[in-house]
């Protein structure tokens, strides 16, 4: 891991996702620390821009197939936005991984839900890959996916490349949409019922507004599903990203390290009090 | 009362002689850092001679005040303390951790800023200051990625402990079980008394220095007198905290309607996380040099009363005052615990006498712990 300075990573290539989401994929300049850097997905790295800041930002690439790190990244921040400008060639700092990513040894065998509300949503993107790619080694795989507006969605084709493949089902949901719109209105959450699922066959994994996501847990612990089978990233500022700035704390837990990926059951009673 | 000598003998220095000690120590290429009256306050700064220190001085501290009177008294310590003591100078409020520029491809080069501090003796180190040493180096040392900064400073340092012979009314060490005495973690600890010092040696390099002083043993007198006043700085102290079974209860109490009484009156300054000997938040920043190009990373003290802390893709956490002061004393009294398996208040006192509107954290915890039925 590269705990406290950063290190040189260069972009191989930029690939535009949508007018505000972009992917970054990077490589070390040093040849020996990119031939042993290993992460897991859901763990995520301190990505540097020369002259304004740091920002944690998760890795969506394959950890075992690829020879570059990938980050997706939307631009809403000082630093995001400026990240956003880079192009092939253009370097960056990198610090990570840092955190517990998704539990994906544990999922092995088992059913996979995955629920993502908002834009892309590039953490569970990790999970959905890794699992396409190595599909015998799973059970069903769900994806629910819920946007506000049907304008929103990102990566129509990878979802219909998803939807097509064997015991894989694919609900997209948007809160409003026009006529062309080929999948659901409605909350994504409200579509639970349809899939079916076996819950102690299931292991489901959260990303998206905390309001989404407890809505979902909630909806998903009816269903019978155990609170320690279900998983939700967190997100919270964090500058050190190793539980020493004190910035991502939530009640007990240190958000950076301790996550950003959580079962249900750990942050459960904290999730509803409001300021915390 | 020679139960609590441990395994090293007690010395007599006497006051007279206290810059033998001062000298020994400037022999062995330390610099001193020790008390010293500033600004109406006790700072611990680099000390140059005996006549440094504050002699006759003493300290009243009391909810939202700080007051310093001049007396007849002979002694060097009798106060219990200032805004700060070790803190500052193992964990500075700023430094810069690295830095970055672009060499003449246009590759960016990152280089480890070093920390480096002379060996430093400090003197005076109250027991609290101890508890507050032992919690940082959880933090920051027992760490799966130690910080090399706080590392460096830290083994530098050598530790004079002088038990504490005037608690203030604002301290309730003698209630959290860090103090007034000086039990461990310390080179050399001294109890001042009317006429010197008894001396003891903290570990094999404490001792190198007090057999280099050639003192004398010290008397049954002595031994009678440390006792005495021990006894009588844990006596004095009014306040306590409750105990921690009822403090980690706070996190059931998350609604109570004290966190909005308590925000009516806490102005948010962050006074109370600056003095606070084991607050360890901090922000990082980067820093740009126009002229060369080159940016540091800079690192400074934070606070979790500040609206940036929880800050996060254009909204603040901790929206308000309420949920900051509750953050923060969840944090320090229950949920440290989680983290660092110790409690994060070694009850020093500081964040009640220099909170400007006198808030006093063993009350808030009281009344919303204290009296539940366990």
């Amino acid at each position: 891991m590269i705990a406290h300075v950063p290190a040189t990573a260069r972009i191989v290539e930029r690939v535009q996702e949508s007018n505000t989401i972009f992917t970054l994929r990077l490589e070390f300049i040093d040849q020996t620390l990119h031939s042993r850097y290993r992460f897991a997905p859901g763990q995520f790295n301190m990505v540097f821009l020369a002259g304004v800041g740091e920002v944690p930002i998760s890795i969506v690439s394959d950890p075992e197939h690829e020879t570059l790190y990938d980050h997706t990244i939307r631009a809403v921040g000082r630093v995001t936005r400026g990240l956003a400008k880079l192009k092939a060639g253009d370097h960056v700092g990198i610090r990570g991984p840092f955190g517990r990513g998704w539990p994906l040894q544990e999922a092995e065998g088992k059913d996979i839900m995955i629920v993502t509300g908002g834009l892309g949503c590039a953490p569970v993107v990790s999970v959905i890959n890794y699992v396409v790619a190595r599909r015998a080694r799973f059970g069903r795989l769900i994806i629910m996916q819920g946007v506000k507006h049907a304008d929103d969605l990102l990566w129509q084709t990878r979802y219909q490349a998803w939807a097509a493949l064997p015991r894989t089902q694919v609900v997209v949901s948007a809160d409003a949409a026009g006529k062309q719109w080929p999948w659901r209105i409605g909350r994504v959450t409200d579509m639970f019922r349809e899939v079916n699922l076996v819950p102690e066959q299931t292991i489901a994994m959260l990303c998206g507004p905390e309001i989404m996501m407890r809505i979902a847990a909630e909806n998903l612990l009816q269903q019978g599903v155990a609170s320690k089978k279900i998983f939700l990233s967190m997100e919270r500022n964090m500058h050190c990203a190793m539980g020493q700035c004190g910035h991502c704390q939530l009640g007990g837990w240190f958000v950076c390290k301790d996550g950003p990926v959580f079962s249900y059951n750990d942050v459960a009673q904290l999730l509803p009090v409001k300021g915390l | 009362m020679k139960e609590h000598t441990a395994s090293f003998t007690q010395f007599f220095l006497p006051r007279a002689n206290f810059a033998t000690l001062l000298l020994c120590l400037q022999r062995r290429g330390y610099q001193i850092v020790g008390p010293q009256l500033r600004d109406h306050a006790i700072v611990y700064d680099v000390l140059q001679s005996v006549s440094d220190l504050p002699q006759g001085v003493t300290v009243v501290q009391e909810p939202g005040r700080y007051t310093v009177t001049h007396g007849m008294s002979e002694r060097f310590f009798a106060w219990a303390n200032g805004p700060q003591a070790l803190k500052p100078l193992l964990f500075t409020p700023r430094e810069t951790l690295w830095r970055v520029r672009r060499d003449e491809n246009g590759a960016l080069q990152f280089v480890a800023e070093t920390a480096s501090m002379p060996p430093t003796a400090v003197i005076g180190v109250r027991a609290c200051d101890l508890a507050a040493l032992r919690v940082h180096d959880r933090v920051l040392l027992k760490s799966a990625e130690p910080d090399p900064h706080y590392a460096a400073r830290r083994a530098q340092l050598f530790l004079i402990a002088v038990n504490c012979s005037d608690p203030a009314s604002t301290c309730f060490c003698a209630s959290t079980g860090d103090g007034p005495h000086a039990d461990a973690g310390f080179d050399m600890a001294l109890t001042e008394l009317d006429d010197g010092f008894t001396v003891q040696a903290g570990n094999a390099l404490g001792q190198t220095i007090v057999d280099e002083l050639s003192l004398n043993l010290a008397s049954d007198a002595h031994h009678f007198a440390v006792g005495q006043q021990r006894e009588r700085a844990s006596q004095v102290q009014t306040r306590s905290l409750p105990s921690v079974a009822r403090r980690l209860r706070l996190m059931e109490q998350l609604e109570h309607p004290r966190w909005q009484e308590v925000a009516e009156r806490c102005l948010s300054c962050g006074n109370c996380t600056q003095v606070c000997p084991t607050c360890f938040c901090h922000k990082q920043s980067t820093e740009n040099d126009l002229a060369t190009a080159e940016s540091e990373q800079v690192r400074e003290w934070d606070s979790c009363f500040s609206q940036q802390h929880s800050y996060i893709h254009g909204t603040t956490m901790r929206g308000d005052t309420r949920a900051r002061y509750r953050q923060w004393l969840t944090h320090k009294l229950a949920t440290w615990h989680e983290q660092f398996d110790m409690s994060g208040c070694v009850g020093c006192g500081r964040c009640i006498a220099w909170c400007p509107v006198g808030i006093d954290l063993t009350v808030e915890t009281t009344a919303m712990v204290g009296e539940l039925s366990s």
